[in-house]
């Protein structure tokens, strides 16, 4: 670990001050950040600890909405009741991230911005592109079971390892930012970036923005379910996750919002998919349409090919379960 | 007044006065608390890294990024970092750790980097994080020596066949072409690793006499002790190592490691105390790993399902010049009885970092396909794997005739099957939702060892002290030695002081081969016997009609306080142990079967275990906590052989790539069900006096066969390469849609 310069924020506008070079970070929970700055793939001049700022609550909004802080833990965002009644996608994908004594640490706004989990970019012995950009990608011929097969470039094949992220994409969550500039919005979509050549940039934030919350909608109602697919029961990253908010009426599909973990650079969805969904009878059939389109663009690198027949046959089973006449 | 007596046991014959069970004090077999367990918990007791003296220092090592001749360095520059002191480029550095039972150095740095994650060089600095990040700064510069093989299975691979390792008996070709059932198949184990909780650490520092102490983490202190020295080319007086607790070890710790000699080195030259920890991810590479396996399994029966051929050829991969390859087929050579037979044993000398002993080496994977083939073979034959196990029992060793000293696979068998409520169905037959249902299981099976070892055992009027260099990993070893001591003296658990982990002691085995438990209680248990018999003669009976109960010794009707006998008086004996013929005349082994229901999802091929049943027979349980604990270690182990762990290599270089406990996957509470372990006692006179049997690898043996068996159960997919990750399930899957 370099040394570096650490600040304690009062407030955001301090923070947000502080902030304002590629050389600084905000800190939050620390248990990305920390994990590599021991290892030196980030190795920033000064950290800003914002843990004392005000962005710890939970508030209801005009529209029936969450203003969820910041700060607020994995732990606290799971188990928050409006939240397990309106939005129940958002806290079972949060459980089924990390572990316990993780989620107690882990914020919403670090785990937004959480790094991917490539073995490559964590090893400084080995070419990375979004680490060290221009030395190159150790992944796409190396070992790379767990990366992405859809927004991948040559450049970088990474996903985005999140969970929380992958639930709030489907239940078109915005993202409340204070910069230099004053605060604004900007959609959970529009959010992120695809690698292309600048893998290292990852959202469209500038340094010295500083997320101050995560707002959700008023509830999106219908059947929502969480599935992540992973190599043991807990404590494992997505192979293949799937964020569902899936209503039917009358034998038809009303309301179709997917949103995909472990298979891109960023929580996943396709337009597209949802528009073959909606105003179609649930079948078969039609699942495995919704699986061609998602995967038109699919591609492996070998490893992780299998995430093509696993991600059909995970849909399918997700869309069965969120269509089928409740018993 | 402090005379010290010995009693030395050569163990060429079976031993069956069976004098345990004439003891009075009750607290041998029982579920008896570890007595260091308050301090485990409390944090009070300390591992390696767990002492700070003064003046101390700290190193972290280097990495090798790539293979080649060492050529240079920027150790000038970081010389010149922020508070370090001292860059070691010792040539003496070790590659790797040394192969269990070396009591010699391993191979040594020699300028070259063998395999990308060698240990270079070694960074010292005033404070840990100084010192890492200086150690992250250095460039070592290697210049590429040529082109290596990274695959074990690569054409590029060098393969050696061992003359001495390869078996031929009858006509096994015959025995194959003219079977009524046969099987031929691959199985692929995966490279693994110990993954104990505690990293490797070590805290060397020197006397004003040339003489080392080292405060470090390990298994065989009396071979570490020898190791270090001859790395350092001192005398092996000069060394003394201490390891009190230990953080698990699981073979990792057996031989001396590279943290252990760079801290060593690096506070000669400073002449101060050097702290170096292994990062985990340090640890992954530089300490020998489970190496991969690829074994070719044929197996021929008759109509009844008698087997008639037996073939397992196996390739394992290995560093150039490390002597330890996996031995794969250890228990083939006597688990199962058949007229012909093949056995191959090739190494592949591949650029991965150095392989060696995991718990339970050559069992641990050679059962465990082994058992899968068997249950494949049951299938093609059609009787229920249960039963075929049951008509090959073999009745002495297969190879060369020598008696069993106990044969326990057939009743391990029957009472498995009985407590789990074994009954054998059709695969694809049970179903709940998406999940498929199925059952499997599994003979387990381990050779039984001995080795030499010395303990002493200083009674008093008050109690008794046991002294040895004896180490616990976790284990159990203090509570097992303790109650051996108290059951033979006549004293409370409370008032026996077990002292270990220091090779200022009497040498004992150490901890390995799960030959620890049986070697030292046996020397602790010669130096018993050595002061019942001094006893006895003092007050003028025989040993065997003297009662030793509650600090009493009773006699002829008559019950005198110890205190009283002894006085201010401490007698000391020393048991020494000697492995002899009663090793060699007979196969010694443990016996076992494991039972498992597993439930695999028809959409993404994971399988969740719901339930294994484990039945063993393993000697005279010392503890049964402690026992117990084994067991479910082992099935545990077995579990993540069958369906999480594997170390990923790089095709390129083949350096580890998921060295770190968040991808290394080892399974986690919600992957284990509820264990059953169940022990069947058996006294094996061959095995000791104590008729104690080595318990520690016996349930990792064969157990992950009984979950890929009830995969197979379940959902009709046979997979054949483990761990069996829903990839590979998924595939078989999708041929059934
Ligand atoms: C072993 C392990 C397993 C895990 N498994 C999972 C899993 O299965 N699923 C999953 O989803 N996650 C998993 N995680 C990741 C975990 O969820 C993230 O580490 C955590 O959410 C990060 O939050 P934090 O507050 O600790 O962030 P920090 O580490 O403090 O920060 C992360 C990044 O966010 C930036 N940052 C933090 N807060 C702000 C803010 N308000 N504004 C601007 N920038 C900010 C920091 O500068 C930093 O770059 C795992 C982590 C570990 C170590
Ligand atoms: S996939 Fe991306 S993160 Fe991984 S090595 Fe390539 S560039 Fe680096």
């Amino acid at each position: 670990m370099r040394s570096f310069d650490y600040v304690r924020a009062g407030d955001t506008a301090q923070a947000v001050r502080e902030a304002g070079s590629e050389e600084t970070r905000f800190i939050a929970g620390g248990t990305n950040l920390l994990d590599l700055m021991k290892l030196e793939v980030m190795a920033p001049g000064k950290l800003v600890d914002i843990t004392r700022l005000d962005l710890g609550g939970i508030e209801e909004t005009a529209d029936g909405g969450l203003r969820i802080g910041a700060l607020v833990t994995n732990s606290d965002l799971a188990a928050d009741a409006r939240v397990r009644r309106g939005w129940p996608v958002l806290s079972r994908a949060l459980l089924a991230g990390a572990s316990g004594q993780l989620r107690n640490k882990a914020t919403t706004g670090g785990n937004l911005l959480q790094r991917t989990r490539c073995y490559y970019f964590y090893d400084r012995g080995e070419p990375c592109n979004k680490r060290e950009p221009g030395s190159g990608c150790a992944a796409k011929d190396g070992v790379n079971r767990i990366l992405a097969i859809l927004g991948t470039s040559e450049h970088c094949i990474a996903t985005h390892p999140s969970d929380m992220a992958v639930a709030m994409r489907a239940l078109d969550a915005r993202v409340e930012i204070e910069g230099a500039e004053g605060r604004r919005e900007v959609a959970l979509g529009e959010f992120y970036r695809l690698p292309g050549d600048t893998p290292q940039i990852e959202t469209v934030l500038k340094p010295d923005d500083l997320i101050t919350a995560v707002l959700l909608p008023a509830p999106a109602g219908g059947r929502q379910i969480y599935r992540k697919v992973r190599d043991r029961s807990s404590y494992a990253f997505a192979l293949v996750s799937v964020a569902a908010v899936i209503e039917v009426e009358d034998g038809v599909i009303s309301k179709a919002q997917l949103a995909f973990g472990g298979l891109g650079p960023m929580p996943w969805r396709d337009a597209d998919v949802e528009a073959a969904l909606v105003g179609a009878a649930p079948s078969a059939a039609l699942f495995d349409r919704a699986a061609d389109i998602l995967l038109a663009e699919a591609k492996g690198y070998g490893g992780n090919d299998f995430k093509i027949p696993l991600t059909r046959r995970t849909l399918a089973a997700v869309l069965t379960q969120a269509t089928e006449a409740s018993a | 007044m402090t005379l010290e007596t010995i009693r030395h046991l050569k163990h060429d014959t079976p031993d069956h006065d069976r004098r345990l069970d004439g003891m009075a004090q009750g607290v041998l077999g029982t579920d008896m608390d570890r007595p260091e367990g308050p301090l485990k918990v409390s944090g009070r007791a300390t591992y390696a890294a767990e002492t700070a003296p003064e003046g101390m220092a700290h190193g972290y090592l280097v990495r090798a990024a790539t293979i080649g001749r060492i050529t240079g360095s920027n150790a000038e520059a970081v010389q010149a970092m922020p508070g370090v002191l001292h860059v070691l480029e010792d040539e003496r550095m070790i590659r790797n750790a040394a192969q269990g039972m070396a009591g010699k150095s391993p191979v040594q740095k020699q300028g070259q980097a063998w395999y990308v994650g060698q240990p270079v060089a070694c960074v010292v600095a005033e404070s840990f994080e100084q010192a890492r990040h200086a150690a992250q700064a250095m460039m070592v510069t290697i210049e590429p020596d040529g082109t290596h093989a990274f695959d074990a299975e690569s054409r590029e691979a060098q393969v050696e066949t061992p003359e001495k390792k390869q078996l031929v008996q009858g006509d096994f070709d015959g025995a194959m072409s003219g079977a009524a059932f046969s099987i031929d198949n691959d199985y692929r184990t995966s490279s693994m690793s110990s993954a104990a909780m505690e990293p490797h650490a070590s805290i060397a520092q020197w006397d004003e006499d040339g003489a080392v102490t080292l405060r470090g983490s390990y298994q065989l202190l009396r071979f570490n002790k020898n190791e270090l020295a001859d790395v350092l080319g001192v005398a092996p007086e000069k060394v003394r190592i201490l390891s009190p607790y230990v953080g698990g070890g699981f073979g990792s710790k057996l031989g001396l490691a590279p943290e252990a000699v760079a801290a060593a080195l690096s506070a000669q030259v400073l002449g101060r105390p050097v702290r170096v920890v292994l990062h985990r991810r340090q640890v992954f590479e530089t300490v020998t790993r489970r190496s991969e396996t690829k074994q070719r399994i044929r197996l021929a029966c008759d109509a009844q399902g008698k087997l008639t051929a037996i073939g397992h050829e196996n390739l394992v991969s290995q560093l150039p010049e490390e002597v330890f390859s996996e031995p794969v087929a250890q228990g083939t050579h006597f688990q199962y009885a058949a007229p012909n037979r093949l056995v191959g044993h090739h190494i592949a000398r591949i650029r991965r970092p150095a392989a060696g002993s995991v718990r339970a080496p050559g069992e641990a994977v050679g059962v465990t396909a082994f058992e899968i083939a068997v249950d494949e073979l049951a299938k093609a034959a059609g009787i229920d794997p249960l039963e075929f196990r049951l008509r090959n029992v073999p009745e002495k060793h297969p190879e060369n005739g020598k008696p069993f000293s106990s044969s326990t696979m057939e009743a391990t068998l029957r009472e498995g099957a009985k407590r789990f409520g074994w009954e054998h169905t059709a695969p694809r037959q049970r179903r709940e939702g998406e999940w498929w249902i199925g059952t499997g299981m599994a003979g387990c099976v381990r050779v039984n060892m001995m080795i030499e070892a010395h303990a002493r055992v200083v009674l008093t009027g008050q109690g008794v002290r046991v002294e040895c260099d004896m180490t616990d990993i976790g284990t159990g070893s203090y509570a097992i030695l303790t109650q051996v001591a108290a059951e033979m003296l006549g004293f409370a658990p409370s008032q026996v002081e077990t002292v270990l982990g220091d090779t200022d002691l009497p040498p004992a085995s150490g901890s390995g081969g799960s030959f620890g438990a049986a070697s030292t209680s046996t020397a602790v248990y010669l130096a018993c016997m050595e002061l019942r018999e001094r006893l006895a003669a003092k007050i003028g009976v025989k040993e065997t009609e003297l009662t030793l109960k509650d600090g009493h010794a009773i006699h002829d009707n008559r019950q005198t306080k110890l205190s009283e006998l002894l006085g201010e008086e401490e007698w000391r004996a020393l048991g020494h142990l000697e492995p002899g013929k009663a090793g060699q005349d007979v196969r010694q082994a443990t016996w076992g079967a494991v039972f498992a229901e597993v439930a695999v999802s028809d959409v993404t091929g994971e399988t969740r275990v719901r339930r294994m049943e484990g039945t063993f027979a393993c000697g005279r349980i010392l503890n049964l906590k402690t026992a117990r604990s084994q067991c479910h270690g082992g099935m545990i182990w077995g579990l993540g052989l069958a369906l999480t762990e594997a170390l990923e290599h790089d095709p390129r270089d083949g350096h580890m790539v998921n060295r770190d406990l968040a991808e290394y996957h080892l399974p986690v509470n919600l992957d284990v069900p509820q264990l059953g372990v169940h022990f069947l006692e058996e006294r094996d006179d061959w095995a000791n006096p104590l008729q104690a049997k080595g318990i520690g690898e016996l349930a990792i043996c064969g157990s992950g066969s009984a979950v890929i068996n009830a995969i197979e159960n379940a959902c009709g997919v046979r997979v054949r390469q483990l761990p069996a990750t829903l990839d590979r399930v998924m595939e078989g899957l999708a041929a059934h849609d």
